[in-house]
């Protein structure tokens, strides 16, 4: 009969692992979506060229080939990462690109009256940006910024492969030392789908704040 | 007699082969109200929105207080607005929009104050004793905290103009204001532009179907038709002896859509 306590107590530092790597990485990626996604919608190309590119690559090309660049590929430039680095590097990259794409369709759903409004009291493009345009911006990019973090959750589970040992890695470790594999996946299953409800409760709690007095009307 | 505060010279406004104003050229004198009226599309609205600098011309010069709105002289020439300029200018010039494009994640009171507070650096206090002031004029002092969801479309037109004159324009421009509101909401915005006619000085351009309204208000009447000003003078000679017959059949229409002139 295996003890199990310890193999759980491993598997739950694995937890604390993903979760930091969740939380890094999500505000990496908050940083560059808000960038690239305000880099999008600039009046001067080279910004839009540049956050654009950032954008197109990160999409195109998968989550695991930049973890490895970052980490494998990188030092050959002389920059090392520590295997959490590179890990919140990439992802927070990678679902930053995605991101940058909500913070552009967001900041156009805001329409032409409220920019025209501006204009005519005559605020700079920063102050309508900051006091007008991002405001009311910021309630409909959150639903989805809900999705990316969630998808960063479960990306993180290829950091493993670059021996951070995160929760899926451990839930490996165990399986190999115990043989079992039902209850160590069992158990990070669970971990996950927790670790996901709660973004998701928390971003709605976020929205609902975010909305208030708004009533969803808008003029 | 007085410079005018606005001149427009020769403008021309294309939207790809379409062209909106073709060389389009008139004077407002200091105070003046003026009602722009005449058929959807034909060009009453642009002008107003390039006076407020939400358009690109395609042509031509205008000029306002005698300093060129979108250009700049610049070594003895000049050369296209830079955002600068644009900002000095626009400081003398304020607009009410058909759909009145207040900021629906502020308050009222926020609504009015926002401007002021960024654009001149008034304080907050100060700021916000204007505001109340502006918000009793158009008669809504009540709702100073009220979100602009919670409002009427008389009231949030009202605002509107309120946010406007926060930043004492010398000009204000009102773009078919009450077009968008239900009939009976009509009059009360109607009724704090007439008091805002009579109590300032501030030059006016509006653009309307309120026929009626327009000969009450104004001091001269511009028919547009085509990007052209048609016909032009006091309400009384447009509304009761048109010349042309543009103007003619144009005010026909709109007397048999029921507008009272």
């Amino acid at each position: 009969m295996t003890d199990w306590s310890g193999y759980i107590g491993l598997i739950l530092q694995g937890a604390l692992v993903t979760l930091e790597l969740t939380v890094m990485g999500s505000v990496l990626a908050v940083i560059m979506a808000f960038l690239a996604g305000l880099g999008r919608v600039s009046r001067f190309m080279a910004v839009r060229a540049l956050a654009t590119t950032y954008i197109e690559f990160f999409r195109g090309t998968s989550i695991f080939v930049q973890l490895f660049w970052v980490y494998f590929v990188l030092p050959f430039a002389g920059v090392t990462l520590s295997p959490l680095q590179a890990g919140v590097l990439a992802l927070g990259l990678n679902v930053g690109a995605y991101g940058a794409e909500v913070v552009r369709g967001a900041v156009k759903a805001i329409g032409r009256e409220q920019r025209e409004a501006c204009i005519a009291l005559n605020l700079t493009r920063g102050q309508a940006m900051r006091h007008v345009i991002l405001p009311q911006a910021l309630p409909l990019m959150l639903p989805t910024f809900g999705n990316n973090a969630i998808e960063l959750l479960k990306g993180t589970a290829v950091v493993s492969l670059i021996s951070l040992t995160d929760m899926t890695f451990q839930a490996q470790v165990v399986r190999s030392q115990t043989g079992s594999t039902l209850i160590p996946f069992t158990v990070i299953l669970v971990l996950y789908f927790l670790m996901a409800l709660a973004i998701s409760t928390g971003m709605r709690w976020l929205e609902r704040r975010v909305t208030r007095g708004l009533d969803g009307v808008r003029t | 007699m007085a410079a005018p505060i606005i001149r427009i010279d020769n403008i021309i406004k294309r939207y790809g082969h379409l062209t909106v104003l073709d060389g389009l050229s008139m004077e407002v004198l200091p105070g003046e109200k003026l009602a722009l009226i005449g058929p959807s599309g034909s060009g009453k609205t642009t002008i107003l929105r390039i006076l407020m600098t939400l358009e690109t011309i395609s042509g031509g010069h205008i000029e306002v207080e005698g300093d060129q709105l979108y250009h700049m002289p610049k070594n003895g020439v000049l050369v296209p607005a830079d955002d600068r300029h644009l900002h000095r200018m626009r400081e003398k010039i304020g607009m009410v929009f058909q759909h009145f494009n207040l900021f629906p994640h502020k308050c009222v009171l926020d609504n009015v104050t926002l401007a002021p507070m960024l654009t001149k650096g008034v304080a907050k206090a100060v700021a916000e004793k204007r505001a109340m002031e502006l918000l009793d004029m158009v008669g809504l002092a009540d709702k100073a905290k009220n979100m602009p969801a919670q409002l009427s479309g008389g009231q949030k037109q009202r605002v509107a103009i309120a946010r406007a004159l926060a930043l004492s324009p010398k000009i204000m421009l009102f773009d078919e204001v009450t077009s968008a509101l239900d009939p009976e909401l009509v009059e009360e915005v109607l009724n704090v532009m007439r008091k805002l006619a009579a109590e300032t000085d501030m030059t006016m351009l509006l653009v309307t179907h309120e026929m009626g309204f327009a000969h009450d208000f104004a001091d001269r009447v511009l028919f547009f038709d085509r990007g052209k000003i048609v016909e032009e003078g006091k309400p009384d000679e447009i509304f009761r002896n048109p010349r042309q017959e543009r103007t003619q059949t144009f005010l026909r229409k709109i007397i048999a859509a029921g507008h009272r002139v």
